[in-house]
């Protein structure tokens, strides 16, 4: 996404406890970068949401977190992997209220609106990963 | 099994949510709060969440279904004290929490419900 960032943070996410300590280190991280408590709040949540995604959705995966640097400027990044079925439509899955679960259906549209950078990258049968990042205003 | 402890007074029913709830946690507690709605015969549920420093959809849709059984059992759900920064979140997020009345804290809430108690 942007250049210069420190080593990768993986953490798994394997069961419920594994999204809570994936929000408590995200704070963290977001905490020690100086962030503001909006945007803290903005990305634990989109956050919170990609990876109960990739829980219930993708069978399970991890997620890995880096520190970017860009010119002075510090930023998050986020990217949630799984290697389940995959999404077969994107532009579906990205509408507000869509489910293929029984969910609220706003977590993926949710988390691109609450981050400053969203990606994704899917096909069915080959996992998916979806990547966000904010950067700390001046 | 852990639980969020839930609270009577009176008619009402107080839980107060003070830690980072698991997905689990947060469904038992939806189940704990209907049945209590029922065993107590209660008219409001108040819900503080001024502990949480963040809300997601989860959360979100559990104390709007939370507030849509008790609405069926006649019972109000009122919840207190979210944090801006959270209120800002819920707006972007797109969540509406329908059918959930808010108060600023634990007080105004408690007035709110015993304004329609019967």
């Amino acid at each position: 996404m942007t250049p210069g960032h420190q080593a990768t943070n993986v953490l798994p996410l394997k069961t419920d406890e594994d999204v809570v300590r994936l929000r408590k280190q995200v704070r963290e991280d977001l905490v020690s970068l100086g962030f503001s408590l909006i945007d803290q709040t903005k990305m634990v949540t989109a956050a919170s949401e990609l990876a109960r995604n990739t829980l219930r959705y993708g069978g399970g995966g991890e997620a890995h977190i880096d520190q970017l640097t860009n010119d002075g400027r510090h930023g998050l990044s986020l990217s949630f992997v799984d290697q389940g079925p995959g999404i077969e439509d994107i532009g579906l899955a990205l509408t507000d209220g869509y489910t293929s679960g029984g969910g609220l259906g706003l977590g993926l549209s949710g988390a691109k609106r609450l981050a400053d950078e969203f990606a994704i990258d899917t096909a069915p049968g080959r996992g998916t990963t979806v990547t966000i990042a904010k950067w700390k205003k001046f | 099994m852990e639980r969020i402890p839930i609270l009577r007074m009176g008619r009402l029913l107080l839980v107060t949510i003070q830690v980072d709830m698991h997905d689990r946690l947060a469904m038992t507690l939806q189940d704990d709060l209907t049945n209590r709605i029922v065993s107590d015969r209660a008219t409001g549920v108040l819900i503080d969440i001024s502990a949480l420093d963040i809300v997601d959809s989860f959360i979100g849709r559990m104390i709007s279904n939370t507030a849509a059984m008790a609405k069926i059992l006649d019972a109000r759900t009122v919840v207190v004290g979210m944090q801006p920064a959270v209120a800002i979140t819920l707006v972007e997020l797109g969540l509406a929490l329908e059918g959930v009345s808010t108060a600023l804290n634990v007080e105004l809430g408690i007035k709110l419900l015993q304004q329609v108690n019967r």
